[in-house]
């Protein structure tokens, strides 16, 4: 394939935390991560998945003012940002990796619809659900 | 003022908790437990921050619950009313009812007539669909819908 998405970015509260779980826990990479004062551009790919990058981006002036910013960062700890889906081989099996390393799962894998999913969030409380692939 | 990141974050554990688990028991000690907040703030925390108090929240997944099952499966209402958390058939039809509009046999029925795409939905979006809006709380609403047949009977009354 020769196009298509290349970059969708998640809002995180601390980029260095963003970057261990995505990378440690979940077993993402660095793609990018390019400093210019304070603003930080992070973003991580899966491994198996080499044409598209996860932005983990701070809200943060000045691309947004400074209330923008707080609301963007309560709405996250609020679970309340759009889904994020994380396609696996084997739900289980992934579970039970990704638990030993400290992931935190709302939903264990539970098997519906002729397939498994589960759901996690990550520590600034964006929600993914994992479904295995059929 | 506006609450702290970090304490919205802890507070999403309980709603995640009740999400998980609609149809245990959750005594505010638990869920206060569960934010690592204390028990004295932990209902206005939650309110503040997800807009409904915490028991009320859990009655519309609860709520919400039941629908789905009364929708997808055959089962016994009797059943239905234990698996999701009430303890008595008499008050989950009388709650249901007073949520919803029907009973649960009207409201299964009636979807159960009714032709439909919903495996084309993910199903969380499904169950959210189903939820609830419960703005004021079921006594509350129980007394302004009496309120609301009293007026309106003595409109009739007037009418005539």
């Amino acid at each position: 394939m020769t196009q298509g998405i290349g970059v969708v970015g998640l809002y995180v509260h601390d980029q260095d935390e963003a970057l261990t779980f995505y990378v440690e826990k979940l077993g993402f990479r660095v793609h990018t991560d390019v400093r210019n004062g304070d603003y930080r551009w992070l973003t991580v790919q899966h491994p198996e998945q080499p044409s598209f990058q996860l932005g983990l981006f701070k809200p943060q002036a000045p691309l947004v003012d400074a209330a923008t910013a707080q609301s963007l960062e309560a709405a996250v700890a609020k679970g309340a940002m759009p889904p994020l889906v994380l396609i696996v081989d084997d739900c289980q099996a992934a579970y039970k990796q990704y638990r030993v390393r400290g992931v935190e799962f709302t939903q264990e894998p539970v098997d519906r619809y002729g397939s498994v999913d589960a759901s996690f969030r990550d520590p600034f409380g964006n929600g993914w659900k994992m479904i295995q692939a059929r | 003022m506006s609450q702290e990141p970090k304490l919205l974050r802890r507070l999403l554990r309980a709603k995640d908790r009740m999400d998980a688990a609609s149809h245990e028991e959750w005594p505010v000690p638990r869920l206060a437990e569960v934010s690592g907040v204390s028990e004295a703030h932990f209902a206005r925390s939650f309110k503040e921050a997800f807009g409904v108090p915490p028991h009320r929240y859990l009655l519309t997944r609860r709520i919400e619950r039941a629908k789905t099952l009364l929708r997808d499966t055959d089962l016994p209402i009797i059943d239905i009313a234990f698996q999701t958390g009430w303890a008595s058939l008499g008050t989950f039809g009388r709650t249901f009812r007073d949520i919803t509009g029907e009973s649960p046999s009207e409201l299964r029925k009636r979807e159960q007539n009714t032709p439909n795409q919903l495996e084309q939905v993910p199903a969380c979006y499904l169950n959210a669909a189903n939820r609830p809006d419960l703005t004021i709380a079921v006594l509350e609403k129980r007394r302004q819908q009496a309120d609301g047949s009293i007026a309106e009977s003595n409109e009739t009354e007037s009418e005539k």
